[in-house]
Formats: structure tokens, C-alpha cells, sequence
């Protein structure tokens, strides 16, 4: 058996598809069958782009009138399957709302739900998926059983994105149903955060921060750094769990899965938690004053010092080029 | 209120796996997850500005391992219910959402169900939103900020971009992100206090769930490798210049 219908869940930010999404369908495409995306949302202005990257097909539930996106999407999706158009397996991104929606979808349909994926095969009649544990040192495969749809959720820069150069996909209109007590929720006003370089999961380069800054106040340094080298700034999980900078920032098995080109680790120890979320970056660069830390265990290049030398010293040099 | 919080092998020491089924180990001596500890004092704040109220735990394990909950306890919640039964072992996600909504109901339900995001150790992060849709209620995942108004939440949740302003009608179900709120330290008296109160141990028949363990989860692991090792390079001592090792090394990666 291979895959005859594959869905992706599509999201579309700043009126193109997110990269994760062009990334899962680049991988479905490969998977054999036919391919559709589904967008909690407006499927029309991005049809044209998600139909270059391989979905023939693109389901639109339209604007969601504030409604939040976990229980629309599912009930829309489950909608759609209820009309015979079951897929074998659904595809989705490990972030907020790709998380929402398949764990809503699991329950509608009494499905298991496998996330944290790295990869993705059609062995046989198996379909199995790619986890990585422990930090990233073990991989764990686990196969499908049952009958589909299967929902597995992939972490981003998993798959290269390629376009396959097809049509437009065509637009289906996929409304959401009637969500009873379970769409109590409504998003009454909606906050962008000034954000002036790139997004962190999809950074060239990123700089993160640790408990080694030693202060809140010490992460404007790995900001500036952020901002010299026109990447992103990143965080610890022990940083976030002291408040010191939100939980969007945080780099690791709970977070952010970031493959930067250059990932520069700054007073961060390297802990299995945050190793999880940045090992898979091209180069690493770890500066601690703890010589004995499991960073060094994974970087290119390693400074044994103390961030508050090396660091300001390092951007004045930035700054004077 | 209720929180529902998970025991978990204490993350400072190495993972391992059960080598029969390639689960996690989970049998030796278990701690409150830290995502949980603010699930807990979220719980406690809002009971304490509401000026009234009392907060309720939930937790499931293969064993009857309570040392996690009686932490809860201890920063004061007032009771809880342990759902423990050999059976659980392996439960996937969908499972423990389906116990955990039961055992909520047990307590006879609540105002408002409170979660962490995602556990330290299994951190597949679906729970909160499958209890919600289990129990037939509204959710708001990700909060950064959860207040009562009148009878509705105010919640701001976690997006990509920012945060949105979020309203729900109660009951509902609400998942908090690490580091929203500071919990508190279980003070000596609130310690000794916690042993005396009141923690069920239930089994997933009682709650009228029938478990489905290793074999039924509709998965089934079929594979461990070791990932390829990544090698260190060069570890230099700062002297003072440093720097200019980094100056140097992103240069001839031509990113500056």
C-alpha cells in the first residue's frame, strides 16, 4: 500500500505559505498519492503558491470570525473526512496551532496522535515515523498501526523545500461546522510583537542566551549580537522559566527546534533539554566559562570565558566593520 | 479548580529506556514536573483572587507514586486524585487525555481545568487540548496571562507573532507556558500540612476507562538507533581576545 491521500496542514503568514508548510508538502510529494493542503483560514490568496509546492487540492474553511483555530480546523477537517474524503495520513507543523488542531482531531476521531518528528517512510504497507529522544542521541521509529488517518506532527527544517513547479491547487471550500460549547473561545484582539530580523525558526543565524548571563538584564547583549549579525536571539529554558524573556524565545525539546547556519551559544551550559533544539544547527559556536560544559561536547568552535567579556567585545568588533 | 500535573523522572538524571517495550523508564522515584509548578500557582492566584474557591490535582501513573502530587499539595492545592493502574503503562496521549477528563469528573468537574503545556519527559503536547474536546468544553492553549472576569477568562495566548486577547465562557480548559508566574516554594507547614490531606488512588476501571496500553495505541515502536555524534572542535581559553577567534571563525563561514 502506498499513501493514495496525503493532507498537510498549511498555514500562511504575511500572505505566503510558511516555510514548514512548503517544507511538508515537498515531503508528501515524495510520499506518493495525491497530496491536498488544508488551510484553517483563507486557502484562495495562497492556492497559486501551495499548488508550486505539490497540493492538488486546498481546502479553505474561510475566515474564522475569532474563532480559535485548534477547534475550527479539526471540526472542519473531521467535517470534510466525514464526507468520504479521508486521508491516510495527515501531516502537520509542531507549533501552536498545528498542535491544537491534531489533538482535537485525534479525539473526533479516536486516533493517536505521534509528534516531534524528524522523518517520515512508507515501509511496506507500514507508514512510520522518526523521533528523536534523549537530546537527539537516539532515534526512535515508530510505526502506524490501525487504520488512518494517521496524525503525526514534524518539527520545522526537517524536509528541504522544493517546488515541484504543478498548477494552482483548487480551491474546496471546507466551512467549519457548528462548534456548540466546545467554540466558547474568541480571540477579541490580536498583538504582533515588533520583531525586526527574522523569525527564530527559520534564522540563518541565531544567538541564544543562558543562566550564564546571570541577570535579565544581560540579554540585551545577546540581542545586540542578534541584530548585528541580522539573526535572531534565542533563549535557555532556564531563562524562560525565570521570566526573563517569553517562551516564543525558548530553544529546545519543549520550544523551538532551530538549524541555523551559525547557532552561537552564550552562557548556556547544555543541557539535554536545550541540546535537543539546536544540535541539528551547521555550525556551533559555544562561549561558557565553565570548561566542563556539555556544550563544548557539540561545538566547532568553543570559548572557555566569561560572556560578559567576550560578548561586549565581539560586538564592538561587529559594530567597527 | 483543577490542575492536572505529571510525575516524572527527575530530568537531571540520564533518560533511559525500558529495553522490553522502548518506552521511557518511568519506575524509580518520581518529582512534580516543573511545567506543572506553574500550572499550580496560576491555580492558587486565581483562587486567591477570586477570594474564594479551592484547588483540586490530577495526575496518572503506572504506579502509585504520589511524591509529585504531595509537592502540589504542599504549595496548596487541597486534595487530589491519583489514577494509578498497571494497565496505564504505555497509555499514548489520547489515553491519559481520556483518564484525566474522567478523573476530573470524579471530582465533579470544575470552573476552570488548568494544564502545562507539554511534559518535561513525553513532551508531546496534545493533552490539555484532547481533555478539552474529551469533555465537550472550550480551550485556550499557550497562556501567557489568565484572569477571571465576571464569569468569562481573559486570557492572553502565546501566537507566532505576539500574543492575542482571548475571551471563553467557563468551564473551560486552559494550558499555561513555562515561566508565566513564579511558584512558589512549599513552605515547612504547607509540607506537613500536605501529608494529611485528602489523595484518592483510583484505577481506570473505576473511572469506567478502559485502557489500552502497549498494544492498542494504534502505534507501535519498531525501531531505537543511535543518532550519528556530533564532534567537538576547538576549545580555546579565553585571554582576552577571544573574540577574534569568533570574528575569525564567522568569516570564513562569509556570514559577515
Amino acid at each position: 500500500m502506498a499513501l493514495s491521500n496525503i493532507w498537510v496542514f498549511a498555514q500562511a503568514a504575511n500572505g505566503a505559505p510558511t516555510s514548514a508548510t512548503l517544507e511538508l508538502l515537498t515531503k508528501a510529494r515524495s510520499l506518493g498519492g495525491a497530496v491536498s493542503a488544508f488551510v484553517v483560514g483563507d486557502g484562495a490568496p495562497i492556492a497559486a503558491a501551495l499548488g508550486e509546492y505539490g497540493a492538488a487540492t486546498v481546502y479553505s474553511t474561510g475566515d474564522l470570525g475569532g474563532a480559535l483555530p485548534g477547534v475550527a480546523g479539526a471540526s472542519a477537517m473531521k467535517a470534510v473526512i466525514d464526507g468520504g474524503n479521508a486521508p491516510d495520513l495527515i501531516m502537520f507543523p509542531q507549533n501552536y496551532e498545528g498542535r491544537d488542531v491534531m489533538a482535537r482531531l485525534s479525539v473526533k476521531l479516536d486516533r493517536t496522535v505521534v509528534t516531534n518528528n524528524t522523518d517520515v517512510i512508507v515501509d511496506g504497507d507500514t507508514v512510520k515515523v522518526t523521533t528523536p529522544v534523549f537530546g537527539g542521541n537516539t532515534l526512535v521509529t515508530t510505526g502506524f498501526t490501525g487504520a488512518g488517518p494517521y496524525l503525526a506532527a514534524f518539527r520545522p527544517k526537517s524536509f528541504a523545500a522544493e517546488a515541484g513547479g504543478a498548477a494552482a491547487g483548487a480551491v474546496v471550500a471546507a466551512p467549519v461546522p457548528d462548534l456548540g460549547a466546545t467554540g466558547g473561545a474568541t480571540v477579541t484582539a490580536v498583538h504582533t510583537e515588533a520583531s525586526t530580523g527574522p523569525k527564530l525558526d527559520e534564522a540563518d543565524i541565531v544567538v541564544s542566551g543562558g543562566r550564564g548571563l546571570g541577570e535579565a538584564a544581560k540579554f540585551e547583549l545577546v540581542d545586540d549580537l542578534a541584530k548585528l549579525l541580522k539573526g535572531a536571539a534565542g533563549a535557555s529554558r532556564a531563562i524562560v522559566d525565570a521570566g526573563w524573556v517569553p517562551y516564543s524565545m525558548q530553544v529546545g525539546q519543549t520550544g523551538k527546534v532551530v538549524k541555523p547556519n551559525v547557532y552561537i551559544a552564550c552562557g548556556i551550559s547544555g543541557a539535554t533539554q536545550h541540546m535537543v533544539g539546536m544540535k541539528g544547527s551547521k555550525h556551533i559556536i559555544a562561549i561558557n566559562k565553565d570548561q566542563e560544559a556539555p556544550i563544548f561536547g557539540v561545538a566547532d568552535l568553543g570559548i572557555v570565558g566569561d560572556v560578559h567579556k567576550v560578548l561586549p567585545k565581539l560586538i564592538e568588533a561587529l559594530q567597527g566593520r | 479548580m483543577i490542575v492536572c500535573v505529571k510525575q516524572i523522572p527527575d530530568p537531571a538524571l540520564p533518560g533511559e529506556l525500558d529495553a522490553s517495550t522502548n518506552t521511557l523508564k518511568r519506575d524509580g522515584k518520581l518529582i512534580l514536573d516543573e511545567s506543572d509548578s506553574y500550572g499550580v500557582e496560576m491555580a492558587l492566584q486565581l483562587v486567591d483572587a477570586a477570594g474564594g474557591g479551592e484547588v483540586s490535582i490530577v495526575s496518572m501513573a503506572p504506579n502509585g507514586e504520589v511524591s509529585g502530587m504531595r509537592t502540589a499539595l504542599a504549595m496548596g492545592a487541597a486534595k487530589g486524585v491519583l489514577v494509578s493502574d498497571p494497565t496505564l503503562a504505555g497509555s499514548d496521549a489520547l489515553t491519559t487525555a481520556k483518564v484525566l477528563a474522567a478523573a476530573t469528573q470524579k471530582l465533579g468537574g470544575a470552573d476552570l481545568i488548568i494544564a502545562g503545556t507539554e511534559s518535561s519527559d513525553g513532551y508531546t503536547g496534545t493533552v490539555p487540548e484532547q481533555m478539552a474536546e474529551v469533555l465537550g468544553l472550550p480551550s485556550v492553549t499557550f497562556a501567557k496571562s489568565v484572569a477571571v472576569d465576571g464569569g468569562a477568562l481573559k486570557v492572553n495566548r502565546q501566537t507566532e507573532e505576539g500574543y492575542d486577547e482571548v475571551t471563553c465562557p467557563m468551564p473551560a480548559v486552559v494550558s499555561v507556558t513555562a515561566g508565566v508566574v513564579e511558584p512558589r516554594y512549599p513552605s515547612f507547614k504547607g509540607i506537613m500540612a500536605a501529608k494529611s490531606k485528602p489523595l484518592d488512588t483510583v484505577t481506570a476501571a473505576d473511572l469506567g476507562v478502559t485502557p489500552v496500553g502497549w498494544g492498542g495505541a494504534d502505534q507501535s515502536i519498531v525501531d531505537v538507533a543511535q543518532a550519528p555524534a556530533r564532534e567537538a572542535g576547538e576549545v580555546v581559553v579565553d585571554e582576552g581576545d577571544a573574540h577574534l577567534k569568533v570574528v575569525a571563525f564567522l568569516e570564513g563561514l562569509k556570514v559577515i
